[in-house]
């Protein structure tokens, strides 16, 4: 046991950066901080300096991929400007878009989260139901219990997927709701 | 002339919501479900040029219910919450052509009767914005491709089947089984342990079992039900497993046993 902890201490940041490139590369879903300092064994901070170190490294050399927190985790992807040589390799049309309803009840939820669908009425004025219903399948909002209130009503939020759908590392990331206030005449 | 053509669209995108004027008189109206009587109003502001912090009730009134009266014509049918605003507009209207209380000035600035609407009008144009950056931002993502899961305990397909996609598959058959026509045949009755030996059975000779093709062989609703407890009562007591190969595949039932 000894052994193995002392080994691991004797990495280099060189040969952490690299790990750490490989624990990335191998996970399909963003990889938390938390789980790199549990598997490698090291402290929060030294991850911290190996990750900036590596996406350093992706930036200075013109990466075709760019390493980028999202969605609580840090994740590799390939850059937006090679989408459309990606896109022919893989033969994938960009997917159907959320209608705009879905995008307004995404947006409401997104800010106001937990929040109850009498509450997204009030701000769009229109029903959500079938909004609400396309934003679960997606699984883009999640249910979060139920208020206290008179009928118990549920409530919604985001979840990760909406995050790494958006590319938002979380949700502090989204833009300020009242800079949003712009009402152009 | 100016007019003709006119087209105000509500979303950024696709033409989705609109309302398009063909010459003076006609006016056409294609609404999405996103367009509300928020949007409707937003608009008839916008197209007024009026200020949204002092709106000219009378006339967005007028304009409004035309714009009600003109969906009806068109058959659209109107959804409640355009008649709840209307009503709210009249209402607006109707008490700001009264008189203010001459013993009520001066204790406190009254309040204008459009501040509700106002703050209700902003609040939509805040969270309209706020999906037009969602929008963006989804579209920017859509360019970024993560490499594909790699197959892993937590990955491999055979977990991947979980209990509602096998209840989806059970209500394919459930509607299946209602458009065939189908005799009623007197059977005797199953006990759920006869339908779990029956499938422990076939599943031993046969190591691998579709579950889509195992109920179609059956008969009747009762059959099928328990079929499908027994599937779940199997999966949970014995070492089998779930199997689904490819996403939205069929599911199987397959044996660990030796």
């Amino acid at each position: 046991m000894a052994e193995a902890k002392e080994e691991k201490q004797r990495r280099s940041i060189g040969e952490l950066v690299a790990t750490i490139e490989a624990l990335i590369f191998v996970s399909d879903e963003p990889l938390s901080v938390r789980m790199m300092v549990k598997i490698l064994n090291e402290d929060k901070e030294t991850i911290g300096a190996a990750l900036d170190q590596l996406s350093k490294e992706y930036e200075d050399r013109e990466s075709g991929l760019q390493l980028r927190e999202i969605g609580g985790g840090w994740q590799l992807s390939t850059r937006p400007e090679f989408h459309e040589d990606v896109r022919s390799l893989l033969k994938t049309r960009p997917s159907a878009k959320l209608s705009l309803a879905a995008l307004e009840t995404l947006a409401v939820i997104a800010y106001k989260q937990p929040v109850t669908v009498p509450e997204i009425l009030e701000i769009r004025g229109v029903q959500s139901a079938s909004s609400i219903k396309t934003l679960l399948d997606k699984r883009l909002i999640v249910a979060k219990g139920r208020k206290d209130t008179v009928g118990k009503p549920m409530q919604y939020g985001t979840s990760k997927d909406f995050m790494i759908q958006f590319g938002l590392k979380d949700l502090s990331e989204l833009p300020n709701i009242e800079d949003f206030e712009d009402f152009v005449q | 002339m100016e007019d003709k053509d006119e087209q105000i669209v509500f979303d950024f995108e696709n033409a989705k919501a609109k309302i398009y004027r063909e010459s003076r008189d006609e006016i056409n109206l294609t609404l999405g479900e996103f367009a509300g009587p928020l949007d409707l109003l937003l608009y008839l502001i916008r197209r007024e040029q009026a200020n949204i912090f002092d709106i000219p009730v009378a006339t967005i009134t007028a304009e409004y219910l035309r714009y009600i009266k003109l969906m009806e014509k068109l058959d659209i049918a109107v959804a409640g919450e355009f008649l709840v605003m209307a009503a709210t507009l009249i209402e607006i209207k109707s008490r700001m052509l009264l008189p203010q209380e001459p013993g009520k000035e001066g204790e406190e600035e009254a309040e204008d009767p459009r501040q509700e609407l106002v703050d209700r009008l902003l609040e939509h144009q805040k969270y309209k914005n706020a999906a037009e950056m969602l929008w963006s931002r989804a579209t920017v993502e859509q360019a970024v491709f993560t490499r594909a899961p790699i197959e892993s305990d937590d990955h491999n397909l055979e977990v991947s089947a979980t209990i509602f996609d096998l209840f989806e598959k059970f209500q394919i058959i459930m509607e299946r089984r209602k458009e065939e026509i189908q005799l009623d045949i007197q059977r005797e009755e199953m006990t759920l342990a006869e339908m779990i030996t029956s499938m422990r059975a076939r599943l031993k000779k046969a190591k691998k079992l579709n579950l889509l093709e195992l109920f179609r062989t059956l008969k009747t609703k009762q059959e099928l039900v328990l079929a499908f407890i027994a599937t779940l009562e199997i999966v949970r007591t014995e070492s089998v497993r779930l199997v689904q190969e490819t996403t939205f595949g069929d599911i199987l039932l397959v044996s660990d046993a030796k």
